[in-house]
């Protein structure tokens, strides 16, 4: 490994975090703007030309506000709890193609910061270590209604992390593969996509990806008409701010692994590569924006049986169901 | 409670359900700074995990003295106190607060008075369940409906601007009949609801009636049985979410509601869902009832021509001594009642019974008014709704039972 090499990592590193910042960032715009587009409101669209400047004057605004730390908190975890929940979250984007290999300086570059051979294992590994950051953070407030978001949470997640898992077995059988790259190489035309192969198991995943991200309907954690705020109630300031910016990344990763496992990933004809994971990814977000304007939330006890009681077999069915088909 | 009769110790009563002792129940204050208590209500929640064990409403921090304040106020100048109580709904506490006095003083009401007051009490409402429906959605966290509802809330507020110059603190029914004469556009502004709500309210029910989750959130939630509901004085479509036929517009007409034909919408399962079904079907007959008022809306004077309490118009003030007389009269005096005596008169307020009692000593301020309000009286029997169930359902209860800190406070 020489130095161009290294440049090549880290500029691979730069670009993609920077992107996933941005992206970040700019969600937070997107969905306000969409949303008042389904409420019919304007939304957003003072700051710069219509409201493009919105998401700084948020990030500044949060950066100069007091950070109150409760009395009978516990310091040391009350701060690290957010970046406990921000960090794996900015994680899972590292193995993830998001763009062909192209040649720089006579070298074959993957658009991939980390092409690991268990790309998938990594993913599910690192999303499960997110209900640390809300649990922690809603025990170190040392408040009622953030402990009670916390515990909704840590239930919740596990509770889901296993159907979301089990919904990938399937995959895994289809495509014989944890390599986030050969899965997408496997998808190389539109008809071979894996959502086709795989279209319960793609259902299953992105319910369990709602209930991951803790979206409407499953926004149990934060329900803010229940909870107030749930775990984040007692955070403020740049704390408050990284519990958000988690949440917006940890949409955009699943986005990005939806697209990468069953949408054939950044391929795509015409248009530069980059241009269509986006488009893919953008997909999804709008999705996710879409749903919260449109259904009401659930009962946190409804959540659970649903989890394990319709979830649970139905991924299991499907494993079934892929097995036999492969063995016939 | 067997003896639901006793509301006096409703708070005492009732009784830990849960095994075990106290000393693991959480704590914990819902309110009054919380987004979904619809104002400052604080409910004080003991909870064994997220089972509500105990619900105390905790009251008062809205208390604003409206009761002693229209006891110093003359008859007239109490009125503008009333919008204020159930700001949501306006002119039906004007309407309410119009018939005791008119009862009290004895006074007409000339007839396109009254079909005026049908229309705009009807339309009003429209507004306060409009505003149910948009808070109620969003608690269950639809938050799209509240927009949408505040929308529509938007051309009412509209037409009550046009009436009485102001969009919520109306003062425009008062004793006697109107303040002044429909707008001229009042006809057009409000056929154009009747054509536009029902499908506003076919879009509500696309998006809540049939919608699982909202079902699941809401069915079999909130019971309170008939017999209970009666006992707990609770009224309007909580109480006829439970099955209890009783409609104040059918039980004991005023301002000439036996004219028209309307139907009083009845629960069967007594849950927040029949209570929502409820209420938006009552919207779809306020616009009935809407529709029939403003064909036959007659012709003529919109207040009453007794000049001893009704104002005199300005163009009969500049030509005619007597009425300059009265209206000095009625300004600087105010109305004096007849006797002294007591009213009550209640009416169907988009929450329920509601009712002015008001004592007259013989002066020109009431003795004493005393309101009925359904809010108060449908809050008392929340713990009934929500004990034995989660802290999500005691959201889906509050905003069931449609409340107005304004109202319940006072």
């Amino acid at each position: 490994m020489d130095l161009i090499d290294i440049g090549i990592t880290v500029g691979k590193v730069v670009i993609i975090f920077g992107a996933l910042m941005g992206m970040v960032a700019y969600m937070t715009l997107f969905e306000r703007r969409v949303i008042a587009f389904i409420q019919g409101r304007i939304g957003p669209n003072r700051v710069g030309f219509q409201g493009l400047l919105q998401p700084i004057a948020d990030a500044v605004k949060l950066l100069f506000k007091e950070d109150v730390t409760p009395a009978g908190a516990n310091k040391f975890l009350f701060a690290i709890a957010p970046m406990l929940s921000f960090i794996p979250t900015l994680l899972t984007i590292a193995v993830i193609p998001v763009a062909e290999s192209s040649t720089i300086f006579g070298r074959e570059v993957d658009w991939i910061i980390s092409d690991i051979n268990i790309g998938i294992l990594f993913v599910l590994a690192v999303t499960a270590m997110e209900v640390y950051g809300i649990i922690i953070g809603g025990w170190a407030s040392n408040s009622k209604y953030p402990l009670l978001g916390a515990l909704r949470a840590s239930a919740q997640m596990i509770s889901y992390e296993v159907s979301l898992g089990l919904a990938l077995v399937g995959l895994l059988m289809v495509t014989g593969t944890f390599s986030m790259t050969e899965i997408v190489a496997q998808q190389s035309s539109f008809l071979q996509w894996n959502i086709f192969k795989q279209p319960l198991g793609f259902l299953l995943f992105i319910i369990g990806a709602f209930a991951e991200v803790n979206r409407i309907p499953f926004d149990l954690p934060e329900a803010e008409a229940e909870l107030v705020g749930g775990y984040n109630t007692e955070f403020s300031s740049m704390k408050f701010a990284m519990y958000f910016m988690g949440e917006y990344a940890a949409m955009i990763s699943i986005s990005a692994i939806m697209v990468t496992l069953y949408f054939g990933g950044w391929q795509g004809p015409i248009l530069p590569s980059p241009i269509w994971f986006l488009l893919k990814v953008g997909a999804f977000l709008f999705t996710f924006v879409w749903v919260r304007g449109t259904l009401p939330r659930f009962r946190y006890d409804q959540l659970m049986r649903f989890g394990w009681l319709v979830l649970l077999p139905l991924a299991l069915f499907n494993i079934f169901i892929t097995g036999v088909i492969m063995v016939l | 409670m067997s003896n639901g009769n006793n509301l006096g110790d409703g708070y005492i009563e009732q009784k830990v359900v849960a095994t075990g002792d106290d000393s693991n129940l959480m704590e914990i204050n819902l309110g009054p700074q919380h987004p979904a208590t619809h104002g400052v209500l604080r409910l004080l929640l003991h909870l064994d995990g997220e089972t509500v064990v105990k619900c105390t409403p905790v009251i008062g921090y809205l208390h604003t003295g409206i009761e002693k304040t229209m006891e110093n106020k003359t008859y007239l100048q109490a009125l503008t106190c009333t919008d204020r109580i159930d700001y949501l709904g306006p002119m039906l506490n004007n309407l309410a607060y119009s018939l005791s006095v008119e009862k009290l003083f004895d006074l007409d009401v000339p007839p396109k008075a009254q079909w005026a007051r049908v229309v705009l009490a009807e339309l009003t409402r429209l507004n306060s369940h409009l505003v149910w429906v948009g808070t109620h959605a969003m608690d269950i966290g639809a938050m799209t409906m509240f927009f949408y509802s505040f929308r529509e809330r938007e051309v009412l507020l509209k037409i009550f601007e046009d009436c009485s110059g102001q969009r919520m603190m109306t003062s425009y029914i008062r004793p006697g009949g109107l303040y002044y004469e429909l707008p001229s556009n009042f006809e057009k502004s409000v056929r154009n609801v009747l054509k536009t709500f029902p499908s506003r309210i076919d879009e509500y029910e696309d998006l809540l009636t049939n919608n699982k989750i909202f079902i699941n959130r809401t069915k079999g939630i909130g019971y309170i049985s008939a017999e209970d509901a009666i006992n707990w004085g609770l009224s309007g479509p909580t109480l006829r979410g439970s099955g209890v036929n009783y409609d104040v517009r059918k039980a004991m007409p005023y301002s000439g509601y036996e004219n028209f034909d309307f139907e009083v919408p009845l629960g069967v399962n007594c849950d927040v869902y029949d209570r929502y079904l409820c209420r938006v079907a009552e919207m779809r007959q306020s616009l009935k009832i809407i529709q029939q008022a403003l064909d036959g809306i007659p012709e003529g004077p919109v207040r009453s021509e007794n000049r001893k309490f009704s104002m005199p118009p300005k163009y009969e003030v500049l030509t005619s001594m007597e009425a300059m007389i009265h209206q000095f009269k009625l300004v600087a005096h105010g109305m004096i009642p007849p006797e002294r005596g007591e009213a009550y008169a209640p009416i169907e307020s988009g929450k329920g019974e509601l009712g002015f009692y008001i004592v007259s000593d013989g002066t020109k301020k009431p003795y004493r008014v005393k309101v009925r309000p359904p809010c108060f009286i449908n809050l008392s029997a929340i713990h009934k709704m929500v004990e034995g169930k989660l802290v999500a359902d005691v959201i889906s209860v509050i905003g069931s039972i449609d409340i107005v800190l304004g109202e319940i406070d006072r």
